[in-house]
């Protein structure tokens, strides 16, 4: 191997370690950051992990919206048509956050299994409705919502 | 009947994308000069069909006829005239018209431009680009036609989603696209490369311009997109993560990493296959994107449809482009030469370090995107990827872009002494030090170790590139000399270079000083009631109703007072309902300026004239759109470069001339 040469194989040995330790950071730091999703009767049955950064979605249920006294913490249910579980929120809730609409919410899910949010999410088409929550909903086989409302359009 | 002649249009535009594919690229083989002369006539028919066939679907949005079901979903009588038309694009099927129309433009822009290339050349190229389309317009006419009829023909259409009846995303997609498709311009030349076995510093140069244009309208395209999700989403946020955006995102890093590695092809013969792969990659990186929106697998605000027939064509089709362009590369390119030589530290390597950094970084966005889909796959459960990752992977590699980024401009090409460099380069390293340091001193907003890092960063760009300046006059006799040197030819690519890194500059500063320093607040408000924020006082006036052409609003007044107690600012958020979808959308009073936006969101109304109010604080916020306007202009003036439109094109590989390499070639490009 020519001096040369034996400077490029370090070059690329060195470009190689580089990326291989940046990758290991990364994957370390991207399993810290994967948010798991678990329906509400996931969390009802304790399948769902207290104090970790998770995602409950489900249909908010008709008349559980409740605004506290300081007019922006919110507490309200939602269902995947078997169980339910209570979120609360304080903040402004999307536009198209409604009772009977399929939202999905980030957040902690605390001892007392009240679900503390720190984003909710409603999507920004009203005839879509998140693919998981879709999927809890099926789950339930309850045909009289119908899972799979996707309008195609 | 002016549907069905879109429709015929399209299906004829379909059959000339396939003679377009074969005949010219058959006869370029066997040597039939008529075969390969049928390549622009074929170009030319197919752009004229397409747009006949979208000035059918633009003039059924015009004359609401709702008897084509596109048209009954998205239009509506009481559309304003702008959005007629850009409801065109504003959905699946329409969009993939535009998607096919734009190509063709490309196509046609290649036949008519690129007259210097030799004819077999051109006729693959514009093959190869032909397959493409072939694959873009079956989709529509299988599985998405635009024109499909409904019968009976209701009496008012489902109008535009009141998000899209913006301005903003009138021209935000043909942007993009003109971005996306167009780098299948370089894609096309790459594959007829690869095919004619000839790779060399012309090709580079053939491909560069074309490349630069598409990137051009990438960046200003992902620049749009970001300013209307700032200002009409509602939520004063200018970049989500979202999937949809990383499908933009990434075509734009592997483009940037290839027009880098096409000045390194052009100027010294050297990272050819390299090249070649880039352009492979950044076009099927542009198809992903389009099979990310397209088929709705991802959960997105940008997705129009969840059609599993098309997701499955848009997945074969994909596979098909990706894997046959990756096999011909495997079978062809062991053939290149591999061209020029250099040494271990030398412009080169930085710019080659200025590739990988890019691959990578769009590797892990590309890892973070799909992981969703994979977990899924794999029934592993279902996750989502946090935002705090991506930006995690951004910050934590585009510091060492930056430092490349410095040194670049100012290395030599083949040999560079790194004590040379460094002994040029120690003012600016002083200044980025210094200015770092004191701004992440508590002096200044209590001090932010980050804030300190990116003025630190984007000093060092912009002393790095006043030395370069400086070095380039040198050379140059004067003020005359310095003015006759802007339109000499090379020095588009400089200055240009110039121009997009000191974009780069703006946009750092711009993003670190906007999430460090933004301040934001949800709030409960009474009419007449004000509220501290950031050294301004907020008043709130009450929320009156207005009526616009086709949505109700309550439209809030608040009064903004600076510490002085002068009023800076009215704005007039607002709180829409469409009439037709009915849906309640968020649009924000926002008073603009260049070290600072004020944002103001209506929540809801909450009894007694009381609202719920989002207040920001947004210090340099512009910055990041400014930034990224800077980099496309600089992706301009190297494209519209002198010596890509010099009568006497050098076909052979370019050495510069000692003279030229002296002045220029070791700083240009």
């Amino acid at each position: 191997m020519t001096p040369k040469r034996k400077k490029r194989v370090m070059l690329i040995v060195l470009m190689l370690a580089g990326v291989a330790i940046a990758a290991a950071f990364a994957m370390q730091a991207f399993n810290e950051n994967l948010m798991f999703f678990y329906t509400p009767s996931e969390v009802v049955s304790g399948d769902a992990p207290t104090g970790h950064m998770i995602r409950v979605g489900g249909l908010v249920t008709e008349g559980s919206v409740q605004r506290q006294s300081d007019g922006l913490t919110v507490k309200f249910d939602v269902t995947d048509n078997d169980k339910t579980v209570t979120i609360q929120y304080t903040g402004i809730l999307p536009d198209l956050f409604r009772e009977g609409q399929g939202i999905v919410a980030h957040g902690r899910l605390q001892q007392d299994q009240l679900f503390v949010a720190e984003e909710v999410l409603a999507k920004h088409d009203e005839n879509y409705m998140p693919p998981e929550v879709a999927d809890a909903l099926k789950a339930t086989h309850d045909k009289a919502v119908g899972g799979s409302t996707k309008k195609v359009n | 009947m002016i549907p069905e002649l879109g429709n015929f249009a399209l299906i004829l535009a379909l059959c000339l994308a396939v003679v377009l594919a074969t005949v010219p690229m058959i006869g370029s083989l066997n040597n039939t000069p008529g075969w390969v002369a049928l390549a622009r006539p074929a170009a030319l028919g197919q752009f004229t069909f397409l747009l006949i066939s979208f000035a059918c679907l633009v003039n059924a949005f015009l004359v609401n006829d709702f008897s084509v079901l596109y048209v009954a979903q998205h239009g509506n009588t009481q559309l304003p005239l702008i959005y007629k038309i850009s409801a065109v694009w504003g959905a699946h099927e329409g969009s993939l018209l535009l998607w096919a129309l734009i190509l063709g433009t490309w196509t046609v822009a290649v036949s008519l431009f690129s007259r210097k290339l030799p004819a077999e050349v051109l006729a693959r190229v514009l093959s190869v680009m032909g397959m493409v389309s072939i694959g873009f317009l079956c989709f529509m006419l299988f599985t998405s036609n635009p024109f499909e009829r409904i019968y009976p023909a209701p009496l008012e259409g489902g109008d535009l989603n009141p998000l899209l009846q913006d301005f903003g995303l009138a021209i935000h997609p043909p942007m993009l696209y003109m971005g996306y498709v167009g780098l299948s311009v370089a894609f096309s030349f790459a594959i007829a490369a690869l095919i004619g076995g000839k790779l060399d510093a012309a090709w580079a140069r053939w491909s560069r311009p074309w490349t630069l244009i598409a990137w051009v309208f990438l960046t200003i395209g992902i620049t749009l997109g970001s300013w209307w999700a700032y200002y009409e989403l509602g939520w004063g946020g200018w970049w989500f993560w979202d999937p949809v955006e990383n499908a933009s995102f990434m075509p734009w890093l592997v483009a940037t990493a290839l027009i880098h590695s096409l000045a390194v092809t052009e100027k010294r013969g050297a990272f050819k296959r390299w090249t070649v792969l880039l352009a492979l990659l950044a076009f099927s990186l542009s198809l992903l994107g389009t099979f990310l929106v397209r088929s709705g697998v991802l959960t997105s605000v940008h997705s129009f449809a969840a059609d599993p027939a098309r997701g499955l064509f848009i997945l074969v089709f994909l596979c098909i482009v990706i894997g046959g362009s990756l096999m011909l590369y495997a079978w062809r390119a062991p053939d290149v030469s591999s061209g020029g030589k250099f040494d271990m530290f030398c412009r080169e390597t930085l710019l080659l370090g200025n590739n990988v950094l890019l691959v990578v970084i769009t590797a892990f966005i590309l890892l973070g995107t799909l992981a969703p889909l994979i977990y899924e796959a794999m029934g592993w459960g279902k996750i989502s990827v946090g935002f705090p990752w991506f930006t995690a992977m951004f910050v934590i590699f585009t510091p060492f872009l930056v430092i490349l980024m410095g040194m670049g401009p100012l290395a030599r090409w083949k040999k560079q002494h790194p004590g040379d460099l460094a002994r040029q380069l120690r003012m600016a390293l002083l200044v980025s030090i210094g200015g770092g340091v004191l701004l992440a001193l508590p002096l200044f907003h209590g001090g932010s170790i980050w804030v300190g890092l990116a003025v630190a960063l984007s000093l060092w760009i912009v002393s790095s590139l006043v030395l370069s300046l400086r070095q380039r006059f040198r050379y140059r006799k004067g003020l005359a000399g310095i003015l006759k040197d802007f339109g000499a030819r090379g020095s588009g690519s400089y200055y240009g270079m110039v121009i997009a890194h000191l974009g780069v500059a703006f946009f750092i500063i711009g993003v670190t000083l906007v999430t460090q320093f933004d301040v934001e607040q949800d709030i409960r408000m009474s009419p007449g009631q004000t509220v501290e924020l950031a050294g301004h006082t907020f008043r709130f006036e009450g929320a009156r109703a207005v009526k616009g052409p086709n949505y109700r609003a309550d439209q809030g007044t608040i009064r903004v007072f600076n510490q002085d107690g002068q009023e800076v600012a009215i704005l007039r958020p607002e709180k829409r309902t469409y009439t037709v979808q009915t849906r309640p959308m968020t649009e924000a009073g926002i008073d603009a300026g260049f070290m600072r936006d004020i944002y103001v969101s209506l929540g809801e109304t909450l009894g007694n004239g009381d609202w719920s109010l989002r207040l920001y604080y947004k210090p340099f916020v512009r910055w990041i759109w400014l930034g990224g306007l800077l980099i496309g202009l600089g992706g301009l003036l190297a494209a519209v470069d002198r010596r890509y439109r010099m009568a006497t094109e050098r076909k052979t590989v370019a050495t510069p001339s000692a003279t030229e390499q002296l002045a220029t070639g070791s700083r240009s490009g």
